[in-house]
C-alpha cells in the first residue's frame, strides 16, 4: 500500500545541509496500524508529509497504491489527498469560521460531491465521533478533544483507505488521548489502514507495529505480536 | 468546488468582517456613483438643452445676411421666393427683425419685453397659438398697419387679459392689439410670453437700419433639413457670390452639435471618474493580498484535504468579485440617489441610464476579477506543507 525507497529530504540552509530523512525504506501493508516514533526533530513529521503526499522528497521513490507518486504534479497530488488519504493533525486544524458540519464535508465538497450527499456523508462522520447533535457549532465553542474528534471525522468522512495522524494526541490529556487512541484502533480494526506518530511510548505500544527514527534514520521497526 | 459555493463563502467572509469589507468597496462605491451621477446629470442637462431647442422648432433654418454685404443685396422677397420655388422643402418664411425700442404701456416702461417685426406666416413657423383675436395678417403686413400681437404675459400684466382693441406705445407710435397669444411659459417675465409681433415692414420707421438681415423658414420634413439648407445657401451663393456673406442654420444641427458637446464632456468626465475605479481596484488587491497572508493556514487546510489549485484561485477570484460587485450595486444606489437629489438641485431632469448603471456593475465586478487574480493565483501557488505551517 506504502511503498517508500530511499527516501532523502534534504533542506540547504546556506552552506549546511539538514538531512531530515536520510535514507527511509519503508513498507506499509493494508490494514496496519504503525506507530511511529522518536525525538523531537527526528524527521518523523517530514516522514509523515511525504507519505501523505502533502510534501515531496529531495530523492527516492513513493509508490501509494502501487502508482508512483514521486513524480505527480500539484493538482494530482491534490487528488490523492482527497480520495485515498485522511489527515488528522496535532493542532486539529479546523476552519474556525465553518460550522463542525461544514468543516467535515469540505474533503467531499472538493470531491464533488452534490451538497445533499455530502451533507449525509459528513452528518454520518460526525454521529461516529459522537458530535452530530452539534454539527452547527463552530470549533471554537468545543474543547480540544472535541475539536479533535470533528478532524478525526472530517479525516473519516470521505472513507479513505489510509488515516495519517501526527501526534493526534499530543495536545490532549491522557484519558481523551485514550479515547482517540480507541478510535484510531476500532477504525483500524474496521479495515482502514492508520498511520499514526507519537511520543507517547505507552500509546505506541497500542500500535501492531513501531517504527523508531533517529536523525533521519529507522532505527528500529517491529510488530507487536501481542496487538495483532 | 464549483463557483456558487465560491460565491456563497465569499458572502460571509464579507459578512465576518463588515467595516473592512466596506472600506475596502469604498474605492468602488465612489467611482459607480461618481460614473453614475456625471452620466445622468449630463443626460440630463442634454435632454433638457435639446428640449429648449426643440421648443423652439426643431424644424426650423435660421438665415442670416451679413449686413456688410457690400453692393449685391436680397430683399424680402427675394427670400420668399425661395419658399415658393421649393414648396416640396420649405413651408413658410418669415423675416425677422429685432426692433430696438421700448414698449410702453400707458405710463408704464417695460424694458424687457422684446419687439419683434415678422410677416403674416411666423405663427405657422413657430406654431404659435392665438388665444383671443388673430394673428397679423398679409394687409397688416402689406399696409403697414400699426396692429400687433401680444404675448399672455403682456396681456395679464398691463391689460388685465382684456387686450383686444387697446393700445401701447412702440418708440413714439401707437400699435393696436389685434391678438394675444396662448401662454406657452407660464407667463413669465422676459419669457417667451413676454414677446410683442408687429409687421416687419414698420422696422424701417422704428429701427435706424433698414436691412433686413435674418430670416426664419420652416421646413416640410426634418429628414431633409440638409437639402433645404442646401437650396437656401444656393439661392444666396448666386446673388453674393461669396459664402462668408450669410449663414444657413438648422436646428437639427444645432441639436447635433449639442450631442457631440454632451458626449465628448462625458468620456472626459467618466474618464477621471474611471481613475477611480482603478484605485479601488488597487484597494481590493491590497486587502486580497494581506487576507491571502491572513488565511495561509487555512489555504493549507484546504489543499490537504484535496483542494486543487483551480479551487483556491477561483475563492479567491470570486470573493474579490463579490467585493467589488457589492461595492458596484452600492456604488449604483448612491449614484442613482444623488442623481435624483442633483436634478432637483439644478432643475432638470437628470436621466439614469440604464446603459451606465450596466456598465459600471460589469466594470466593477470586471476590476473584482482582474485584480483579485494576482493575490488568488499567490494563494493558489502555496505550497501546503508551508502553509499549514503558518501561524
Ligand atoms: N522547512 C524546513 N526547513 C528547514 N529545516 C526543516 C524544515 N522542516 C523540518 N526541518 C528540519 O528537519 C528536521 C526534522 O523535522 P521534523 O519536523 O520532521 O521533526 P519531528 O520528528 O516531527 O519533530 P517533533 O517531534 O518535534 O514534531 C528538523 O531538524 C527540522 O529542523
Ligand atoms: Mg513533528
Amino acid at each position: 500500500m506504502i511503498d517508500l525507497k530511499d527516501i532523502y529530504k534534504i533542506y540547504s540552509d546556506g552552506d549546511s545541509e539538514i538531512r531530515a530523512l536520510d535514507g527511509i525504506s519503508l513498507n506499509i501493508k493494508e490494514g496496519e496500524f504503525v506507530a511511529i516514533v522518536g525525538q523531537s526533530g527526528s524527521g518523523k513529521s517530514t516522514c509523515m508529509n511525504i507519505i501523505g503526499c502533502l510534501d515531496v522528497p529531495t530523492s527516492g521513490t513513493y509508490h501509494l497504491n502501487g502508482t508512483d507518486v514521486s513524480t505527480m504534479k500539484d493538482d494530482e497530488l491534490a487528488t490523492i489527498r482527497n480520495q485515498t488519504l485522511g489527515f488528522i493533525f496535532q493542532q486539529y486544524n479546523l476552519i474556525p469560521k465553518l460550522t463542525l458540519l461544514e468543516n467535515v464535508e469540505l474533503p467531499l465538497v472538493y470531491r464533488g460531491y452534490p451538497p445533499q450527499k455530502r451533507k449525509e456523508l459528513a452528518y454520518a462522520a460526525l454521529e461516529r465521533v459522537g458530535l452530530a447533535d452539534r454539527y452547527k457549532k463552530f470549533p471554537s465553542q468545543l474543547s480540544g478533544g472535541q475539536q479533535q474528534r470533528v478532524s478525526i471525522a472530517r479525516a473519516l468522512a470521505g472513507n479513505p483507505k489510509v488515516i495519517l495522524a501526527d501526534e493526534p494526541t499530543g495536545a490532549l490529556d491522557t484519558k481523551t488521548g485514550r479515547d482517540v487512541l480507541e478510535f484510531l484502533k476500532k477504525l483500524n480494526a474496521d479495515g482502514t489502514t492508520v498511520v499514526m506518530i507519537t511520543h507517547d511510548n505507552e500509546i505506541a505500544a497500542q500500535a501492531k507495529r513501531i517504527v523508531r527514527i533517529s536523525d533521519g534514520k529507522i532505527i528500529s521497526d517491529e510488530r507487536q505480536a501481542q496487538n495483532l | 468546488m464549483n463557483l456558487k459555493q465560491s460565491f456563497i463563502l465569499a458572502l460571509k467572509s464579507l459578512q465576518t468582517s463588515k467595516m473592512r469589507s466596506f472600506l475596502t468597496m469604498l474605492g468602488i462605491i465612489i467611482g459607480v456613483a461618481a460614473v453614475i451621477i456625471l452620466v445622468s446629470v449630463i443626460d440630463g442637462f442634454k435632454s433638457d438643452l435639446v428640449g429648449q431647442f426643440e421648443s423652439l422648432g426643431s424644424n426650423l433654418l435660421t438665415v442670416n445676411i451679413s449686413p456688410r454685404g457690400g453692393n449685391r443685396t436680397v430683399d424680402v422677397d427675394d427670400m420668399l421666393q425661395i419658399t415658393d420655388e421649393n414648396p416640396e422643402l420649405l413651408a413658410y418664411c418669415s423675416p425677422t427683425v429685432m426692433i430696438n425700442q421700448q414698449a410702453k404701456f400707458s405710463t408704464e416702461t417695460s424694458s424687457t419685453t422684446s419687439v419683434t417685426g415678422v410677416s403674416e406666416d411666423y405663427n405657422k413657423i413657430q406654431s404659435l397659438e392665438i388665444s383671443q383675436g388673430r394673428f397679423l395678417q398679409y394687409m397688416d403686413i402689406h399696409k403697414r398697419s400699426k396692429s400687433c400681437v401680444i404675448g399672455s404675459y403682456i396681456a395679464k400684466e398691463y391689460f388685465d387679459d382684456n387686450a383686444i382693441g387697446k393700445t401701447l406705445k412702440i418708440g413714439g407710435n401707437t400699435f393696436t392689439v389685434v391678438g394675444v397669444l396662448e401662454e406657452k411659459a407660464s407667463s413669465q417675465e422676459s419669457s417667451d410670453d413676454d414677446k410683442i409681433f408687429i409687421p416687419y415692414t414698420l422696422s424701417r420707421t422704428l429701427n435706424r437700419s433698414a436691412k433686413i438681415t435674418s430670416y426664419l423658414y420652416s421646413i416640410v420634413d426634418k429628414q431633409r433639413s440638409e437639402e433645404a439648407k442646401d437650396v437656401i445657401s444656393n439661392a444666396l451663393y448666386k446673388v453674393f457670390s461669396n459664402s462668408d456673406a450669410y449663414t444657413v442654420i438648422a436646428m437639427t444641427e444645432m441639436i447635433d452639435m449639442i450631442d457631440e458637446m454632451t458626449g465628448k464632456l462625458t468620456l472626459i468626465l467618466v474618464g477621471i471618474a474611471a481613475i477611480s475605479l482603478l484605485v479601488g481596484g488597487i484597494g481590493i488587491m491590497n486587502i486580497m493580498l494581506v487576507s491571502v497572508t491572513e488565511r495561509t493556514r487555512e489555504i493549507g487546510i484546504r489543499k490537504s484535504l484535496g483542494a486543487k489549485k483551480f479551487d483556491i484561485l477561483s475563492q479567491f477570484v470570486v470573493e474579490a468579485a463579490t467585493t467589488s460587485a457589492c461595492g458596484g450595486v452600492v456604488g449604483i444606489i448612491l449614484g442613482i440617489i444623488v442623481s435624483i437629489f442633483l436634478s432637483g438641485l439644478l432643475g432638470f431632469k437628470a436621466v439614469i441610464s440604464v446603459g451606465a448603471v450596466v456598465i459600471a456593475f460589469s466594470v466593477s465586478v470586471g476590476i473584482g476579477i482582474a485584480f483579485g487574480y494576482m493575490p488568488a493565483g499567490k494563494a493558489a501557488k502555496l505550497n501546503p506543507i508551508d502553509a499549514l505551517r503558518h501561524d
